[in-house]
């Protein structure tokens, strides 16, 4: 009896002691569910915010960032870095809850659209001019929704270039192509030679997009797209669209992309590799896989193998300059944030953000800053002859196309991409493909 | 315990006041369930509500909310992407079954056996079930890349095809990958099963004359009913949340050629932001794993789990 009763009385203790526990372990737990986590890591009110993206620019954000802290100690930004899908999960799931840091990190289009429709940012019109006077009017307009100014850039211009195998193109003895019919000549000479002539990561989809997003420019001109963004009904039938489908399953037919496209990823640089190895001819790519070019294949890249020229001009009524792409990434400020971190957000945008130190970190980490008047700083590059292309391609274009995935709404774009991969997989019509797409204008 | 009451004599004893305590003596307390109750509750069914409760409304992840009714249901078995996700995790699950139960019990038999080399092979089978399910997705991408992977190492070009991108094989190549990282799981389970059958009765069977295939059907495949049970259950109900593999190889395509149902919720919740639907498909995969096991339990009748042993 004595026993039992010892048992449990220490039976309870230990019961007790384990409920005290398990509360001590449930607790925060509930209350960081409940509270959602404090942006970048700000515990206390009136402490700004910043999240931005690994790699590319993310140096260029420490330095600025680090630069404000030091002077205004008493305003200093707490920031994070996210990887790419990581932080587009995250940052839509903070800016739903009024969670988000103070300075919210975009592409516009869609995603900015859909934060002005719930009074999610704050207009910015008119309360950075400095910044304004700055950065280049084709990138900027790319902030505004309806006109009004919600998102400002923050680094570079992200043109999709043709790159090509220089090395290649001297053993075929073919001239990269200008013009639709020279495309094709091309492709069958390489095609010939056993060379594949377009390297594509098809496999990760959205590489597919600068074809249609080009060749739907060239034959139509940006107001094709235009008409599609702004929801207008059955603007899929645009027969640009068509023309460039059809376009897109004349290339798959000739073997431009090889017969393996559908297993190549562009995550770990694959396509860039089958240019590099020369195994294939050309590369239709943003321009931020040019340092890739370099750091992965030193010695081929050295030899001055690699060469960069504008998309075709397939006779269309579009303007052969245009070019598409990300114009930049964007700063918007956030609606949620208490007085005091907007308008530290504001300073920090109007005097630090893309300024004179800003913009030379850029170009010296090989990228091209969304600025006025970087010619001489380009000039002095160690990449001054590719940097300085890229960035008269960029001043020079009449217009610059937002990625299709970035400047539609989430579900249209996720349509895309499948409904686009059936054209590239020769599953899908382009007459199947344009109803599903005119489905889904709302 | 009892060593503790005569170490820990500091308090007079307390006299037993109602039959609590002589319960709690017998067996631990009912109350020792409360913590894992309450991370369940916490965990899996208050969320659980929370996604029924979604999958009435219309949400794009920013704003609030807004009742839908019943909309989201229909559009669920309207939409030929979702449906058709339906039948591709359908098809899953009866192809990786039919691959993997077969050969998990030949090779749990198989590793059974009491010769030493038989350890060396079992060792070599385990090991894909060491490895994560996003290694196993990143290893086989790169073996299958049909430019830089097992076709240009050994120089065999009869390797060189289109395995992730090519909308009707790409499927087939899933399941093979799936099999592969489960079947090391289910062949333990099976070997264990195995190893329980007693020595006696495979005598008996020697005596009586029986062959190898006879012994197999009529004592080893009797013996082991109820891992057989168990690991189709866990194999078909396992089918349903098939995941990680499928996302990290092909994120669902071409086109939709993968999109099985659990990828069609992600893609639609936290790609397309259409978290409404997204809740009803989680809905109807939660409820169909219930029913899946609840059946497999009845039909088996293994809710009254017999000893085998008797009357061999």
């Amino acid at each position: 009896m004595n026993t039992g009763e010892q048992t449990t009385a220490s039976a309870r203790r230990i019961f007790r002691r384990r409920i005290l526990a398990s509360a001590a372990l449930v607790a925060p737990l509930v209350l960081s569910a409940c509270g959602g986590g404090q942006p970048g890591g700000a515990a206390q009110p009136g402490t700004p915010g910043a999240w931005y993206l690994t790699g590319g620019s993310e140096p260029v954000f420490d330095a600025s960032f680090e630069a404000w802290n030091e002077a205004h100690p008493d305003r200093a930004f707490a920031t994070e870095s996210f990887a790419n899908d990581a932080f587009k999960e995250k940052i839509r799931t903070a800016v739903g809850s009024g969670q988000a840091p103070t300075l919210i990190y975009s592409w516009t289009g869609g995603t900015l659209a859909d934060y002005v429709a719930n009074g999610d940012v704050v207009d910015l019109t008119g309360k950075v001019p400095a910044l304004e006077s700055r950065a280049l009017e084709s990138v900027l307009s790319s902030g505004m929704v309806d006109g009004t100014l919600y998102a400002v850039p923050n680094n570079n211009p992200q043109p999709v270039i043709l790159f090509t195998n220089e090395k290649l193109f001297e053993q075929v003895g073919v001239e990269p192509p200008t013009t639709w019919e020279e495309t094709l000549d091309v492709v069958e000479k390489f095609e010939a030679e056993g060379v594949i002539p377009f390297s594509l990561a098809a496999q990760s989809r959205w590489p597919l997009l600068m074809w249609i997003q080009y060749l739907t420019d060239r034959i139509g001109g940006p107001e094709v797209f235009d008409a599609i963004a702004a929801n207008e009904p059955d603007a899929w039938s645009d027969p640009a669209i068509t023309e460039a489908l059809e376009k897109i399953q004349e290339l798959v037919d000739a073997g431009a992309f090889g017969d393996s496209y559908g297993s190549v990823v562009a995550d770990n640089n694959a396509d860039v590799a089958l240019v590099h190895t020369d195994k294939a001819a050309m590369l239709l790519q943003g321009a931020w896989v040019y340092p890739s070019f370099a750091t992965d294949a030193p010695d081929w890249f050295g030899e001055g193998n690699l060469g960069y020229t504008a998309f075709p001009d397939v006779g269309g009524s579009g303007d052969p300059a245009n070019i598409v792409g990300n114009p930049a990434n964007f700063w918007s400020i956030s609606s949620h944030a208490s007085d005091e971190e907007q308008q530290a957000a504001i300073e920090y945008l109007d005097e630090f953000n893309l300024n004179e130190q800003a913009t030379r970190d850029l170009v010296d980490n090989g990228m091209v800053p969304a600025t006025t008047g970087a010619e001489d700083l380009l000039a002095d590059a160690d990449e001054s002859e590719y940097l300085t292309y890229a960035y008269n391609m960029v001043q020079d274009a009449p217009n610059f196309q937002l990625s299709w995935d970035q400047a539609l709404a989430a579900d249209q774009a996720q349509e895309l991409l499948t409904q686009l991969e059936g054209i590239f997989q020769a599953t899908t019509t382009p007459q199947q493909f344009v109803d599903a797409m005119n489905a889904t204008i709302k | 315990m009892a060593t503790t009451s005569t170490s820990a004599p500091a308090r007079p004893p307390k006299p037993l006041t109602s039959g609590r305590g002589t319960r709690a003596a017998d067996g631990p307390s009912v109350w020792m369930l409360a913590p894992a109750f309450a991370f369940f509750g916490l965990f899996a069914i208050v969320p659980l509500l929370g996604v029924a409760l979604l999958s009435l409304t219309h949400w794009d992840g920013l704003g609030s909310p807004s009742f839908a009714g019943l909309e989201n249901w229909t559009t669920v078995f309207t939409n030929p992407v979702t449906l058709n996700a339906m039948w591709l995790t359908l098809a899953m699950t009866v192809l990786t079954y039919v691959v993997q139960a077969p050969v998990s019990i030949l090779l749990g038999v198989f590793m059974a056996g009491r010769e030493k080399y038989r350890a060396v092979f079992s060792v070599l089978y385990f090991l894909p079930l060491l490895f994560s399910a996003a290694a196993i997705g990143i290893a086989f991408k790169a073996l299958l890349d049909p430019n830089f992977g097992l076709s240009n190492a050994f120089d065999a070009p009869w390797l060189n095809r289109d395995w992730l991108g090519d909308p009707q094989l790409v499927f087939y190549v899933l399941v093979f990958v799936i099999s592969w990282s489960f079947v090391p799981f289910h062949s333990l389970l099976y070997q264990a099963g195995v190893k329980q059958i007693p020595a006696s009765m495979y005598e008996a069977a020697m005596l009586d004359g029986a062959g190898r295939a006879r012994t197999f059907f009529s004592v080893t495949l009797p013996q082991i009913k109820y891992t057989v049970v168990t690991s189709s259950t866990l194999m078909i109900v396992g089918s349903l949340t098939y995941f990680d593999l499928v996302f990290v190889m092909t994120a669902g395509g071409p086109g939709n050629a993968t999109r099985i149902l659990p990828l069609d919720m992600y893609l639609t919740g936290f790609r397309s932001y259409q978290m409404g639907p997204a809740s009803a498909i989680a809905v109807i995969l939660v409820v169909v794993g219930l029913i899946v096991s609840l059946l497999l339990n009845r039909f088996s009748g293994a809710d009254k789990m017999e000893s085998q042993m008797e009357g061999a």
